[in-house]
């Protein structure tokens, strides 16, 4: 039987994956994994070969998208192939395409979740998942990219009360990842042509760097002050809360360092 | 420049230098009696040795050494082939009927290959004088420049040269020389009669009772028209008694000539006599030569040449200077360039400083305050200035001249290399020179190969530029010229509209593909319809002039080359955030089209429908660019795509005796005769061939007519490569680009739902 099993790796390192995830790379024929779509700050390909007794291929986005994956397709001619990705395998990527196209010539698919950075940000800052609307990355501002969507997006949900999960672009190839203050910068720059005070000085937003790692960092602030506070490594994220519940302003006061002042705006 | 500097010092004295200046300074102010003029003649035919007899006249250089210096010719290289290459300007004061005149010479090429020059030289001046070769007659390229003089309403003047030629080479009779020049006199006169301004089509006539026609030796030093013959007494059967007898009475009655009747007499005054002055020649030149409104501020200024009106100028020429660094030469229209002046650089959208304003002097450039309308004038400071650039007062609204665009595309290319790799960054600095001064000369690098590519007019033009390297001491190794061409489609693609995937499959782009008619490329190559004008501008001319609906005429977005780029969709989402990814991939793709990567010709793509993903990070430039170019290459396969090779037209003036060898070379070089005409005992043939056939005919042309046959080629047109031919070529341009022979297929490209 022809088998493919998209396996989340989590978001640290490989202690990260599940014991499911860890006896599906045990016994698949063929185990391939890539690692442009997020940066796993520990995670290391050597010690996951060793931890599993498999040779692990790591695949670039070109094989993925140019080739359209034929690579891994091929392989699952009659075997179980495992294709690990960072985080959540369905979530924040386009591996849906991957999946359609391998059910369509009868391979058989199968996921095995791994924690994902949408529940690890939410979830460090306090906030109610049920109070997010869409979530959006910012990209850099380079080859005529532009940020409109993503100062739209926080615009739009805060309009209707609700946070808004800013992903932060990354460059794997270039080992680039954007940070906090970059994200903000370049909202920033989206505001002073826009003028709709979405993202000003004032604006309270949460930073996040490395959830899901022992030595997260997390700081809710007005952004001017935001600005300054030092992250460390990557990945970083952000939030911009919309409308605050009484227990999601006392929790990022107590577990953020927010500005007690926000108390007062539930 | 440099080589200017050098001569003068030699033949002239501080002191004198100094004088001249100052009557020249004072003279700038006086536009009634300023002539901007240029000198239209072919290679060869004596322009450079007639601009240095009109410098002997200045004073600057003596008129022993004028004749061999050859003055205008700011390169060495140009002394070796006798030949102009580069337009270059002079200043000069003349006294006629008793009041001082200040001329301005711009100099032309005559070698075809470099027409851009040509056309941005002419507009800067009022009037040209037109050398013809007595012995040769006019050439197909003097009447082509002369052609484009008369549509730049720059009024014409006539000088017949190498008259010695006539008297000693072919011995003709005084009556049989006039004869002759009544013959290039009236070959002059129907060009005028055909291309001049309707209201000028009788009074711009040349005639010899007039003086509007001189006739002389610029090598031998000694000129005429009627007035100086009565005047001096001097008769044709005086000049062929001047070249009669032995050799050293023949040079001193030559000699005696020269001073009796020197050349530069009749031409300077012929220049103060007939041609306008900026009073006069703006007013009708204006609307030909700038497209702005002639009742704004500006245009009122321009009109009354009025130096306290706002800033407009027009830069014709380019150099780089050692000392001053980019200096830019053109004709100021209205207002006064001063040091410090604040300008708007119209074409580049910047603002600028000039740091420096220059006055030619003689052949020298000297540094002056301020110069004021109606003159020629250099200034610097502006690094990121280009030729035929419009620099315009700080806050003046103005449209910028227009026809800098070029009708000749480049269709030869050169891999070059600098011969040390150590020389890499003096090659990039020659490299940036020449394509500063050259804007014919396009340089790119190959990403794939890191080839540096060189490409041009023609086999010569990138000879000459690779010449000019090692002149600025630079070795350079060159590749033996390849062809450009370009990929066409037979007709519309017909089927539903074609549509692409971005690599992650998460957004879509449906494209449609029409050939453009042959109207609306020629439009695009004349730059009337552009990517510079404003949308409102553009869509009048396409659905008044070409007939396009008002949508498609709307949404004209880009233009690459002579590819058109619309778009179609209407009501979906994100459509402005990844519009300019869009662009970009229209503009790749058809940049290196897909049969064998060669540049598209005359496309117009319409983008019918899109979908893209929500999040910016999946539908950047890496996903957007391919879901482009994959659906236009794929209705391009569809639509019986060709090759098309640049053809060039060929006319060669040759000895009936060698009319036969011609026409072999001709047919050789898969050729077609066009016409032929007999002119006396010479015979013209017109030709055409293509380029990729005509590498090394000067050589063999050379050889097989004995060097008697006068010749040119000339661009014509982009022409379908013999059917049978197509796939062998492709298959040599995809190897030579290390890609496989075989162009791909439609399916590689077609994407299912």
């Amino acid at each position: 039987m022809s088998e493919l099993v998209f396996v989340g790796i989590g978001l640290y390192d490989e202690k990260d994956l599940s014991l499911r995830a860890v006896e599906e790379i045990k016994s698949a024929d063929k185990v391939f994994a890539e690692l442009y779509t997020s940066l796993l700050p520990a995670f290391n390909v050597k010690r996951l070969e060793t931890l599993v007794g498999k040779k692990v291929v790591v695949v670039s986005r070109k094989i993925l998208e140019d080739d359209e994956g034929r690579q891994i397709l091929q392989e699952t001619k009659g075997g179980k192939v495992v294709f690990l990705v960072p985080g959540d395998p369905l979530i924040a990527t386009t591996h849906v395409d991957l999946r359609i196209r391998a059910e369509k010539m009868g391979v058989k698919t199968r996921i095995v979740h791994g924690a994902s950075i949408i529940s690890a940000v939410i979830g460090l800052t306090g906030l109610q998942n049920y109070k997010f609307g869409r979530s959006v990355t910012v990209p850099f501002l380079e080859n005529s990219v532009v940020a409109d969507t993503s100062y739209r997006v926080v615009m739009e949900n805060r309009q209707r009360g609700l946070h808004t999960l800013c992903f932060l672009d990354l460059k794997a190839e270039e080992k680039r990842h954007m940070t906090v203050k970059e994200g903000l910068r370049i909202l920033l720059e989206v505001e002073e042509r826009e003028k709709k005070e979405v993202v000003t000085s004032k604006t309270l937003a949460v930073g996040v760097a490395r959830a899901g790692a022992p030595n997260f960092c997390i700081k809710a602030d007005y952004v001017k002050d935001l600005l300054q506070h030092n992250f460390g490594d990557p990945p970083h994220a952000l939030v911009f809360p919309g409308k605050l519940h009484f227990m999601e302003a006392e929790a990022l006061v107590s577990l953020a360092g927010a500005p007690r002042k926000i108390l007062e705006m539930t | 420049m440099s080589l200017f500097t050098k001569t003068i010092n030699v033949d002239d004295t501080t002191m004198g230098r100094y004088k001249q200046i100052e009557e020249i300074v004072k003279l700038m102010n006086d536009p009634e009696h300023i002539r901007n003029t240029s000198i239209i003649a072919h290679v060869d035919h004596g322009k450079t040795t007639l601009s240095d007899s009109l410098l002997a006249a200045a004073g600057i250089i003596s008129e022993q050494t004028a004749g061999q210096k050859l003055f205008l010719d700011s390169w060495e290289l140009e002394q070796k082939r006798q030949m102009t290459v580069f337009a270059s300007n002079i200043s000069l004061a003349h006294n006629y009927k008793g009041h001082d005149y200040l001329i301005n010479l711009i100099d032309t090429p005559g070698h075809i290959d470099f027409s851009g020059a040509v056309t941005r030289s002419l507009r800067a001046v009022d009037g040209s004088l037109v050398v013809v070769d007595a012995v040769e007659g006019p050439m197909t390229q003097t009447e082509t420049v002369l052609m484009q003089a008369l549509r730049e309403r720059v009024k014409p003047l006539l000088y017949i040269n190498k008259v010695d030629r006539l008297i000693k080479e072919i011995r003709l009779t005084p009556q049989a020389i006039q004869n002759k020049f009544a013959k290039i006199i009236a070959r002059a006169n129907s060009l005028i009669e055909k291309y001049a301004p309707p209201d000028h089509k009788k009074d711009w006539q040349v005639k010899v009772e007039d003086d509007r026609v001189a006739f002389g030796s610029a090598l031998h030093k000694w000129g005429l028209n009627l007035s100086h013959m009565k005047a001096k007494g001097i008769s044709f059967q005086d000049i062929i008694d001047a070249y009669t007898g032995e050799p050293d009475e023949v040079a001193r009655k030559v000699e005696e000539l020269s001073k009796k009747a020197p050349l530069y007499e009749p031409i300077l005054d012929m220049f103060c006599e007939h041609l306008p002055n900026p009073y006069q020649a703006q007013p009708y030149r204006q609307s030909q030569i700038w497209p702005g409104d002639p009742n704004s501020e500006v245009g009122k200024a321009m009109a009354k040449v009025d130096p306290k009106g706002p800033l407009l100028m027009c830069i014709s020429t380019i150099e780089v200077d050692p000392h001053s660094g980019v200096v830019a030469i053109g004709r100021v229209f209205s207002g006064t360039v001063e040091k410090g002046k604040q300008v708007r650089l119209i074409t580049a959208r910047q603002s600028g400083t000039i740091q420096q304003v220059y006055m030619s002097m003689a052949a020298d450039r000297v540094i002056v305050d301020k110069v004021p309308a109606g003159n020629i004038a250099a200034i610097a400071g502006m690094s990121g200035i280009h030729v035929g650039e419009t620099i315009a007062e700080e806050g003046v609204e103005t449209k910028p001249f227009e026809g800098l665009k070029y009708v000749s595309d480049p269709v030869v290319t050169v891999a070059v290399e600098p011969a040390d790799i150590k020389d890499l960054p003096l090659f990039d600095k020659v490299i940036h020179k020449l394509t500063l001064e050259d804007p014919n000369l396009k340089f790119t690098i190959n990403k794939e190969s890191g080839e540096y590519l060189l490409s041009g007019m023609g086999e010569l033009h990138l000879e000459i530029t690779a010449y000019r390297m090692q002149e600025a001491g630079l070795k350079v190794k060159t590749s033996k010229p390849i062809v450009i061409y370009r990929e066409t489609i037979s007709h519309d693609y017909k089927g539903p509209a074609i549509m692409g995937k971005s690599p992650n499959k998460h957004s879509r782009l449906w494209v449609t593909l029409q050939k453009l008619p042959d109207e609306v490329i020629e439009a695009i190559k004349m730059g009337k319809i552009s990517e510079m004008q404003s949308r409102d501008e553009r869509q009048k001319i396409l659905r008044t002039e070409f007939g396009w609906d008002t949508d498609d005429a709307r949404n004209v977005i880009a233009i690459e080359d002579t590819n058109l780029l619309v778009n179609r969709i209407k009501g979906r989402q994100y459509v402005e955030e990844v519009i300019d990814h869009i662009k970009s991939g229209f503009r790749e793709a058809v940049h290196t089209c897909v049969l064998a990567k060669e540049p598209a010709y005359g496309l117009k793509v319409n983008l019918e429908d899109i979908q893209v993903h929500e999040d910016p990070v999946h539908r950047g430039p890496a996903q957007i660019l391919p879901m482009t170019w994959r659906p236009i290459w794929c209705a391009f396969l569809l639509s019986d795509p060709k090759l098309l090779e640049p053809i060039l037209s060929f006319e060669c003036k040759v000895p009936n005796d060698f009319v036969s060898a011609v026409l072999a070379i001709v047919q050789k070089r898969r050729g077609k005769v066009l016409d032929m005409i007999t002119e006396e005992d010479m015979m013209v043939v017109k030709a055409e061939m293509p380029v990729a056939e005509s590498f090394g005919i000067a050589e063999e042309l050379r050889s097989s007519t004995q060097g008697r046959a006068f010749w040119a080629t000339q661009f014509s047109r982009w022409a379908p490569v013999p059917e049978n031919m197509q796939l062998e070529i492709i298959g040599q341009i995809r190897e030579r680009r290390g890609l496989d022979k075989n162009p791909p297929k439609p399916e590689e490209f077609y994407e299912r739902e």
